[in-house]
């Protein structure tokens, strides 16, 4: 690949990124109103945005190991909108079970929090998203320096929380949590240098 | 002197989405569909036009016959879920582990003929014509709520008749301690048994049990029909089980086989998970369930995606004062 190739083709990614996340929670929304869900959406809505988040958050790992191999530096403007897009989808997945499912009970939504270990697990998760989200601004970026890095290392604390999120909330059939952890796994391994790397840093 | 009353089911009727209205919601569709950007010849066919993603024309949906049947009375003041949430939101993993899977993937199912074989500790054994049957025993209306272990609720005008006045024809013996079902076992019709993957990795057939005395209460009853009509492939058709104070999926669906039996039975989601799902699964707001709580239930009813109802689960589903006694000795704990 020429050098000249390569800042078009990470522009046109970069656009096929928004495109890809945002088309499907239009897609969602026309589904819903067509009855396409079914006559009560609320579970396939939920699960349908999770399955979003964790793609998502798996296409973010990938990124830099692939823009490494491939010499491809720019791959990694990527990053940023996969995921900020990731916690957007992970954000819609929480309101939903919030809104949908429990009604916005709030004693029963701190109750279900703390009591049932998979959606802490998931609480979890979406608060170091939060955060990450948060500091993804490039004024802090540039503020926080190295700790930016140490933070955003967290990402691969999150692969873990919601690899075993969805692993627990499954009421039968383990196959397809088990591939997403398999995918995660493979991808940590790829890049476990980097990983070391986040732990010694601490 | 005869006073008429309007029967209760059309009561129920007008209460739910008309089949009408759902039919020209559909048309709607197909005529959007068919002045749209995409319309080709045949596309005006589907059900829905815009589909990008390739999924196949929705099936048909099977024919379902109106049913002869004695309303409730009286009427149990409860809110109906409409019927076409009844039959759009299920639980049936032979056809697939979404909630619109069974819908989508059972049109097809061949319910005709169905024989219903009864046999173990029964005097008489015999295998029953299900169709036969529904026309000769006095069918019955019965509106029951319907708590899943999701915590999702319903409530569904069944039509069916008593399971003990059924299994008494089959002369019990004093042996008989347990009734044991078994839905159709056939790969073939039931993609979910066929794969996996599909069919959430439950061991097929599936099977479901009861003790005696819970089958010959009066609350348990053979359903064939919802809504005045014979059931909907996805709700169990020909022939399911209903037994109101237990969680759902204790109602087996499209039952080929019962067996009068004297050891207690296995059960398909005790075998799977046993720590989660119990033999007697009777609805318990003080026992949850190990991931979610127990307490309350989302109750389905009219109304769109914001239309959420969130409702305190009572003891046995509401049925307490008919059943409680029949587990008077029992640590519900335990025994979930």
């Amino acid at each position: 690949m020429t050098a000249a190739w390569k800042k078009p083709l990470a522009i046109s990614l970069q656009l096929a990124v928004h495109l890809g996340a945002l088309l499907p929670l239009l897609w969602l929304f026309v589904a819903i109103n067509q009855g396409r869900l079914g006559g009560d959406p609320v579970k396939e809505l939920i699960h349908y945005l999770g399955m979003g988040a964790i793609r998502l958050l798996l296409l973010t790992l990938l990124i830099s190991p692939l823009a490494k191999s491939l010499h491809f530096g720019q791959l990694n403007r990527l990053r940023r909108p996969l995921g900020l897009w990731c916690f957007a989808w992970a954000t819609l997945h929480f309101s939903a079970w919030l809104v949908l499912e429990l009604g916005l009970d709030w004693s029963l939504i701190g109750e279900e929090i703390v009591k049932r270990t998979y959606i802490l697990l998931g609480f979890s998760a979406w608060l170091i998203l939060l955060l990450l989200a948060i500091t993804s601004l490039p004024v802090l970026l540039r503020k926080m320096g190295r700790n930016w890095k140490k933070l955003h290392g967290l990402l691969y604390v999150v692969a873990g929380l919601v690899c075993w999120h969805f692993w627990w909330s499954v009421k039968s059939g383990w196959i397809e949590p088990a591939i997403y952890a398999a995918i995660a796994v493979l991808l940590l391994l790829w890049r476990r240098h980097a990983l070391l790397r986040w732990l010694k840093s601490f | 002197m005869l006073i008429k009353k309007p029967a209760p089911s059309d009561l129920s009727e007008a209460q739910t989405t008309s089949e009408s209205a759902y039919v020209s919601r559909r048309s709607v569709i197909k005529g959007l569909a068919a002045s749209g950007v995409l319309a080709t010849a045949g596309v005006g066919e589907k059900a829905m036009g815009l589909d990008l993603f390739g999924r196949k024309d929705e099936p048909k949906q099977a024919p379902r016959k109106p049913l002869k049947f004695t309303p409730q009375q009286p009427v149990p003041d409860l809110v109906l879920t409409p019927e076409e949430k009844v039959g759009n939101y299920n639980n049936f993993y032979e056809f697939g582990t979404g909630k619109t899977d069974p819908a989508k993937n059972s049109q097809g199912l061949r319910t005709e003929p169905w024989t219903l074989q009864v046999d173990g500790e029964v005097e008489k054994p015999a295998t029953v014509d299900v169709w036969q049957l529904m026309n000769e025993i006095g069918l019955e209306e019965r509106i029951y709520r319907m708590r899943c272990v999701e915590a999702w609720s319903m409530v569904i005008p069944w039509v069916g008749f008593e399971l003990g006045k059924f299994l008494k024809r089959f002369q019990p013996t004093s042996r008989a301690k347990f009734v044991a079902f078994e839905t159709l076992y056939d790969p073939e019709q039931m993609p979910g048994q066929r794969n996996r993957f599909i069919g959430g990795g439950v061991d097929y057939p599936y099977v479901e049990g009861l003790r005696m005395d819970e089958a010959m209460h009066p609350l348990t009853i053979l359903s064939v029909g919802l809504y005045g009509k014979t059931l909907p492939p996805q709700n169990g058709a020909p022939i399911r089980l209903v037994v109101p104070w237990k969680y759902g999926f204790k109602g087996i669906k499209s039952i080929v086989k019962i067996k009068l039996v004297e050891e207690m039975p296995p059960t398909s989601w005790n075998k799977m998970l046993p720590q989660e799902y119990g033999f007697y699964a009777n609805v318990n707001p003080e026992v949850d369930h190990p991931r979610w709580s127990q307490a309350s239930e989302r109750f389905i009813g009219e109304g769109g995606l914001f239309a959420v109802k969130r409702q305190p689960t009572l003891p046995f589903n509401g049925y307490a004062e008919e059943v409680a006694s029949l587990y008077r000795n029992m640590d519900l704990r335990k025994f979930y």
